[in-house]
């Protein structure tokens, strides 16, 4: 359906996001509580996620702050788990490449899985759109899910001050990571990539200063790449086949 | 628990805003609607799975709760963890189950 006004595109983008509250605040309580078992203090916790407000990100880099690693390490290995926004980016580009600089600004900032997921659909499915109407849908698909998850990070930063070690928390973020794995994995390329990473990381770990997981990472990477390439050329795709 | 020191974390903490930002601002903002080479956005696809399974899988191996000591429960957990994600894509499910059964092996274990 075509919009009348941006306003009611915001609304409707705004609706379509909400669901994913459920999602994201799980998930910004979580980091909340492992950032307070860091030994960061609420308003630090607050400050990494307004900062940077992207979830595997943070996950990362809090992770490999606990392992001592260097710090341009942490910082090359946090930016990499998240290299998709800039795909994202890449692919919102066609839709939101023509509004003023500032709202390209403000909508890379809030390019998430969420707005990034909810809006190409959308965009696509409603190509009589203005640019207007595209941005407020975008921001609509926001408008709870960034407070949520900066509000979430608040308050698992205090429930995470309050909670023994003893817990083994150390280890919910490793299942975190690997609960978000299991739905990324839509193809054999995606499989293989995942595969050889994993095998590689292990004897990686002898690298010095955690290289390993930038080794690892690099040779999943290229498999990956290189797996769909083979694919296509065995087995070339035939449209008449998706019906 | 070990302390962070502050300067470490807040040189990450700024990195990771520019860093972020600017990987959300590359294209829309730079590029334009000019197209990607193919070779790059194949890659770019599979970084994630890639780099997230290379971070978790000496984790689940050498866990910390066991002070890096292999441990098969928490193995145990990680794959039903990791099943249940593959099979149901439900990324909140397969995180519940996970850690219920983490908090069942750490009592069991303590």
């Amino acid at each position: 359906m075509a919009f009348s006004t941006s306003k009611a595109a915001f609304w409707n983008g705004f609706r379509d996001g909400t669901p994913f509250l459920l999602v994201a605040m799980p998930f910004g309580m979580l980091f909340g509580v492992l950032a307070a078992e860091a030994g960061l203090d609420v308003l630090t916790a607050l400050a990494f996620s307004l900062a940077v407000f992207a979830g595997t990100a943070q996950f990362t880099a809090l992770q490999l702050l606990q392992e001592q690693a260097p710090t341009v390490i942490v910082l090359i290995s946090a930016l990499a788990v998240n290299l998709r926004i800039a795909m994202y980016s890449a692919s919102l580009t066609p839709y939101l490449g023509a509004a003023p600089l500032w709202q390209r600004a403000c909508a890379a900032y809030f390019t998430i899985d969420q707005s990034y997921a909810l809006s190409i659909v959308k965009f696509e499915d409603t190509p009589d759109m203005t640019v207007p109407q595209r941005l407020a849908y975008f921001f609509g698909t926001c408008a709870l899910i960034a407070p949520g998850w900066m509000l979430a990070t608040v308050i698992g930063a205090h429930v995470g001050a309050q909670v023994p070690n003893s817990w083994g928390l150390d280890f919910v973020l490793p299942l975190t990571f690997l609960a978000m794995i299991g739905p990324m994995l839509r193809t054999p390329a995606h499989m293989v990539a995942c595969f050889t990473a994993i095998l590689c990381a292990l004897p990686a770990t002898a690298l010095p200063f955690n290289l390993g997981l930038i080794v690892a990472g690099t040779v999943g990477m290229m498999a990956g790449a290189q797996t769909e390439l083979w694919l296509e050329r065995r087995l070339p795709p035939k449209p008449h086949e998706m019906t | 628990m070990t302390h962070l020191d502050p300067l470490t974390l807040w040189t990450v903490i700024i990195g990771l805003a520019i860093g972020s930002f600017a990987l959300r601002f590359l294209f829309i903002g730079l590029v334009g609607s000019r197209a990607m080479p193919a070779w790059l956005m194949r890659h770019l696809r599979y970084t994630a799975v890639a780099v997230i399974p290379a971070l978790v899988a000496p984790l689940v191996i050498w866990p910390t709760p066991t002070n890096g000591q292999f441990s098969t429960p928490h193995l145990a957990v990680a794959c039903v963890t990791f099943a249940i994600g593959y099979w149901t894509k439900n990324v909140l499910m397969a995180g519940a189950v996970g850690a219920g059964l983490l908090i069942v092996v750490q009592m069991t274990l303590m």
